[in-house]
């Protein structure tokens, strides 16, 4: 954007510089506390670990099995949970008799329920009026009005349940499984090797970002009607 | 103006259940008829029943007593003869201005070609022909309510109910509106029913003014204003004999007397 020029080089110059004093703490804090390795590796042993991982144990393998996890256990929750929001936001009595029933489900399916059950039962009642008193069918009603008023709602559900969805995976690999990268930070954990646990996660955070990044790309497509703020925020 | 009855309430009575046990009487036994073409408007106490009326008329309550009339049918629900509009303008935000002003007749299944046309030929007569591409949040208030107000007549209603549709845009921008309007709906000779709360904008572009009482709302007065010019409301301001009907109608409001709040500011 014109005239954020300067806002968007000053707010990078700041964000490298607080990267580099993070790692930079990270590489030498702990030797300077005292800190075992064990307990926190420096980020040297980390990235060495990640190299070695890289080749021998494997990671790319692990990180796609998680990943392609993410992504179903994503789209398959959110897809149930943006249906029931829809059914129990236009019918009282579903809500009431499904609730205890769902609030069993959790995870990536929850977010995304409740926004759109709240998007939905917080659309004006003027506009469904207006479409009302033109006639409008049920149906008509939800596409043209209910549908399209929910995907503000629907969207930051999507963001929570991304993140969510990793969650979800990891806890199902750490119980059980022998692939993925909550099976390697068990694994490591296990091995005393706590750089191992260390590049699991950072290769989660990894794939839970790319999946977040990926729900903002849609969003902006989809959402492309809304008042663009200064900085888009991420 | 002929003497064709568009729209026609019958003795209509409307109790809501309410929250204490006696339930509460909006209006009690309402009858008017608003002949074709014409502009009559509806001012009273806030509370006092008005929207109600406009809710039984637009076929979206269902009276507790009595019937309305449109073009001579018993309204029994939604219908597209009659078309409102509010203070809100409820336009849609994911929609653009020429996707918005066909919102209605989208919804009643004309053909795409035809609902172009209506749309266009709106936009280009109220000024915002270049529009059609923005979004809602790109005009400013007064645009938006002219916006509703193309949506509103892109349907081509008999009967149109506006609910005091100028009463957010700030008080210039109110006198160009209802300029706009009053010559659109000379232009299509349009029939109306106009609910305010400004007591100048009921003379200024009525062709009758009923008056109601505090809640149960009744008809109490119904003064016709003879006046040139209903097609120009900024004219109509100069006109000597308007500051009459004004004083008639504070006094039928009991504003200005002690202990009265007849009207209120606000909606």
């Amino acid at each position: 954007m014109n005239g954020n020029s300067s806002l968007v080089r000053r707010g990078t110059a700041v964000s490298v510089a607080l990267l580099v004093v993070v790692l930079a703490a990270w590489q030498w804090g702990p030797g300077l506390l005292g800190i075992p390795v064990f307990i926190i590796p420096p980020l040297s042993a980390v990235f060495d670990e990640f190299l070695r991982m890289l080749a021998v144990s494997g990671l790319m393998t692990h990180t796609g099995v998680t990943a392609i996890e993410v992504i179903a256990g994503f789209v398959l929750g959110s897809l149930l949970g943006a249906f029931f929001g829809y059914v129990l936001g236009m019918s009282p009595t579903a809500e009431f008799a499904l609730s205890p029933y769902i609030l069993a489900l959790q995870i990536a399916f929850f977010p995304v329920m409740v926004n759109v059950l709240t998007a939905i039962r917080t659309v004006d009642p003027d506009l469904v009026n207006l479409a009302r008193a033109f006639t409008a069918t049920r149906a008509q009603i939800f596409w043209k009005i209910e549908f399209p008023a929910s995907l503000p709602p629907l969207f930051a559900g999507l963001r929570i349940a991304s993140t969510l969805a990793v969650v979800g995976v990891v806890v199902g690999e750490l119980v059980g499984g022998n692939v993925g990268l909550g099976y390697l930070l068990a694994f490591g954990e296990g091995q005393a090797n706590t750089a191992m646990v260390f590049v699991a996660i950072f290769m989660l955070t990894v794939v839970g970002g790319i999946a977040y990044l990926a729900v903002i790309l849609a969003e902006q497509r989809v959402l492309h009607y809304l008042p663009r703020r200064a900085l888009r925020g991420v | 103006m002929s003497d064709v009855v568009r729209l026609e309430y019958r003795n209509v009575t409307m109790r809501f259940a309410a929250a204490s046990a006696k339930g509460l009487t909006a209006v009690q036994g309402v009858s008017f008829c608003v002949r074709d073409g014409e502009v009559v408007s509806l001012i009273g106490p806030s509370g006092c029943g008005k929207s109600t009326l406009l809710n039984i008329g637009s076929g979206l309550y269902t009276p507790s007593a009595g019937e309305a009339f449109v073009d001579g049918e018993r309204v029994e629900g939604p219908n597209a003869h009659v078309a409102f509009m509010l203070q809100k303008d409820l336009l849609l935000p994911w929609r653009t201005v020429l996707e918005n002003v066909m919102f209605g007749v989208e919804i009643q299944r004309l053909a795409l070609p035809e609902r172009k046309r209506r749309a266009h030929a709106l936009l280009e007569n109220l000024n915002l022909a270049e529009f059609a591409g923005h979004y809602p949040h790109q005009l400013s208030g007064g645009m938006r309510q002219r916006v509703a107000l193309a949506r509103t007549l892109a349907v081509d209603p008999s009967v149109l109910l506006l609910d005091e549709p100028f009463s957010a845009v700030d008080a210039q921008t109110r006198m160009v509106l209802q300029r706009e309007l009053a010559q659109t709906l000379k232009r299509a000779g349009k029939t109306a029913l106009l609910i305010t709360h400004d007591l100048l904008e009921a003379v200024t572009l009525s062709d009758r003014v009923l008056v109601m009482s505090r809640r149960p709302g009744r008809i109490i007065d119904e003064i016709s204003v003879e006046l040139p010019q209903r097609d120009d409301p900024i004219a109509r301001r100069q006109a000597p004999r308007v500051n009459e009907y004004v004083a008639r109608l504070m006094d039928r409001l009991d504003i200005g007397h002690a202990g009265q709040d007849a009207v209120g500011a606000s909606a």
